[in-house]
């Protein structure tokens, strides 16, 4: 009854073009992010606003990187942890040595930087496919992984081997380093991840999402009708860095503070592939979902046995989690998988019927 | 630039000639490290021939498989008896992953089974360590450790023994599957799930066969790994090391797995030993890689995978 499109016509082009066509989804959305950017950071408190949302809105961004690549274009990759940690670490060459820039400038410019290595390692997957282009594309995560460990100039030869947000202003306000207010760290995640999803959710309605659609569904087929393999799977890997090079300069600047390589190791690309495939594969809410997911479980997990009052030692407690967190895994992977964002359409589907049944 | 160029394209190789026994050492190093990479690498073969499942859950089945053995050893069980029981967990773990995982998932994307393996990953990891402890523990089933030269070349017992066992797994694993009944239903069902199934070989079956046997191998690989390293939780990374063997081997292919180990092996030690300290070391966490997409950039299927023929 409330939710249904029957009625709205479309008198022209731009309207039947428009990213939200119906005016429910349009007025949800928009009143969702509008309602993101008021209510935490008056209501929240400090820890919602460290350990929940500004990790959730940074992996969300990394989710829809890696959604345009393996969602979008069908390319697996387990590279997500070392296209972030070459964000990071540009960013933070970046600012340090021109510490008059903006830093959002900095952020985009890293992404950029990432983006140039994406398309470095997207090279094999011109000849490579499936699993084996998955194990090839940890060549990239290992090796980068270990080039900035090995090489100080990364960390401006600090002894300590890691890279720490320096004091940054955005407009006089201070956005990062240690004496930055976590509100505003949030609304500077917030911006830079609705910024993205916009994009992503144009990119992947228009030509390029397309062609990256036709390459994932059947390459050749795809070929055969003018798409450019080449042009396309390097634009998916250039692209889908880019967004994972922001989202590690974020993880660093706007919520850890400081980093080293070990921030951005293999399970980093497992905890991001795993938001877009509990989330849902080819689906921008679903990366936002399976963010939330992957980023609130542990949270939970490690404050459920407090809450009931059940005190276990440590590491019990690290080994249930464990179990129950793969055990979550596969339970979502089995009811559903095609991930959460499909379960938001199946609600969105009795809406549309509601009351009646059929 | 030409200092550079001698460092690594003629220093290497002039230390190489210097000293033909060292270089035979690092060979044999090699060849041994590989075997055990191999021995990993069989288990991912073995399922993904057979189901089509990328198992990334095989390293930590190693380390639970060991896990499992020592934890019955440690509480006074003998050896023969521990292995028969240990034996008997991973094929009932292969019947609980048949029915819980994989009877569900049948049909689904690659991708969505891949994943659910590296959250049986998680699971059993937690698992293996809430029932047998996380601290670092010794596996002794008896195998010696001992070095003896010949002819001015060291030699390790513990790694002639893992070599000779993993020869020996693979003859028993190519008869098995090309002498068997069973092996050539498995061989029908790698080649097509339908036709198999429409000529009566029981798919699920199959399936718990599988992973009963990746189960096996992964107990001898955790002996051998256990022996050498002891068996803690850095045991499950190994499937890491193995994933370059299996995409230099093929995926599909048990002599590639060893011929691909080997490789690997000899590979990284070589470039440990010989170019490592050009860079700085440590090299031997992404140089396998390397190596591995070396050889995929001309063959795109690994050494001796199936050939891959596309049609629209």
């Amino acid at each position: 009854m409330i939710y249904r499109e029957a009625g709205q016509f479309k008198t022209s082009y731009g309207a039947d073009q428009a990213v939200f066509p119906i005016w429910q989804d349009r007025w949800f959305v928009l009143l969702g992010v509008a309602a993101a950017f008021i209510v935490p950071p008056l209501l929240a408190d400090e820890y919602w606003l460290q350990a929940v949302l500004i990790p959730l809105l940074v992996y969300a961004l990394a989710a829809i990187g890696l959604n345009l690549l393996t969602g979008y274009a069908g390319q697996l990759s387990l590279g997500t942890g070392g296209f972030m940690a070459v964000g990071a670490y540009s960013a933070f060459k970046l600012t340090t040595a021109f510490p008059q820039v903006n830093i959002l400038l900095v952020f985009l410019l890293s992404g950029l930087v990432a983006a140039g290595v994406g398309l470095v390692f997207g090279i094999p997957s011109l000849r490579i496919k499936g699993f084996y282009l998955a194990v090839a594309t940890l060549a990239s995560q290992f090796f980068l992984i270990w080039l900035f460990n090995k090489m100080p100039w990364f960390v401006n030869y600090a002894s300590s081997g890691t890279i720490t947000a320096p004091n940054r202003t955005v407009l006089g306000v201070l956005v990062t380093g240690p004496n930055a207010t976590a509100p505003m760290r949030y609304l500077v995640a917030l911006a830079l991840v609705v910024a993205g999803a916009l994009v992503a959710k144009n990119l992947v309605r228009g030509r390029v999402g397309r062609s990256w659609m036709a390459i994932r569904d059947r390459d050749i087929a795809a070929e055969i009708i003018g798409v450019h393999p080449l042009r396309t799977k390097l634009l998916a890997f250039g692209i889908s860095s880019f967004y994972c090079g922001v989202a590690g300069a974020e993880l660093v600047f706007l919520f850890l503070g400081s980093a080293e390589t070990l921030a951005f190791d293999i399970n980093q690309s497992f905890l991001v592939l795993f938001m877009v495939i509990i989330g849902g594969l080819g689906s921008i809410l679903g990366s936002f979902l399976g963010a939330a997911f992957i980023v609130l479980t542990p949270i939970f997990l490690t404050n459920a046995p407090h809450a009931i009052g059940l005190s276990l030692p440590v590491a019990l407690l690290k080994q249930i989690e464990l179990m129950v967190f793969g055990g979550l895994i596969l339970f979502f992977l089995i009811v559903e998988p095609h991930g959460l964002a499909r379960l938001w359409q199946i609600a969105k589907e009795k809406l549309r019927l509601w009351p009646f049944p059929h | 630039m030409t200092e550079i160029l001698r460092a690594v394209a003629v220093a290497p190789f002039q230390d190489m000639a210097g000293s033909p026994a060292f270089l035979v050492e690092v060979l044999i190093g090699g060849v041994f490290a590989g075997l055990m990479y191999s021995l990993v690498a069989l288990g991912f073969v073995l399922i993904f021939k057979a189901s089509g499942v990328f198992n990334f859950a095989q390293g930590v089945m190693v380390l639970f498989a060991a896990l499992t053995l020592v934890g019955l050893m440690e509480r006074g069980v003998p050896v023969a008896v521990a292995l028969g029981l240990t034996t008997a967990v991973m094929v009932a773990l292969a019947f609980v992953i048949e029915r819980l995982v994989l009877r569900p998932l049948v049909n689904q994307e690659h991708i969505i089974l891949f994943m659910a393996t590296i959250g049986l990953n998680f699971f059993l990891e937690g698992f293996g360590e809430m029932a047998w402890g996380a601290n670092v523990k010794k596996l002794d089933i008896g195998i010696p450790d001992r070095s003896f030269m010949v002819q001015g070349v060291q030699v390790n017992e513990l790694e002639l023994t893992a070599a000779l066992t993993s020869a020996v797994l693979v003859v028993i694993l190519a008869v098995f599957f090309h002498r068997t009944r069973i092996g050539r239903a498995l061989r029908a069902v790698a080649d097509d799930h339908e036709a198999a199934l429409s000529v009566g070989i029981p798919l699920k079956t199959i399936w718990v066969i599988v992973w009963s046997v990746a189960g096996l191998v992964a107990i001898v690989a955790g002996i051998m790994w256990g022996a050498k390293s002891g068996v803690q939780f850095s045991l499950s990374l190994i499937a890491l090391k193995a994933l370059p063997v299996l995409i230099l081997g093929g995926f599909t292919s048990v002599p590639g797995a060893i011929v691909g180990g080997l490789i690997i092996g000899v590979g990284e030690k070589l470039g440990e030993v010989y170019w490592g300290p050009l860079v700085g070391g440590a090299i031997e966490n992404w140089f396998a890689y390397v190596v591995a997409l070396a050889f995929l950039l001309v063959r795109p299927q690994g050494l001796f995978g199936e050939r891959i023929i596309e049609r629209v």
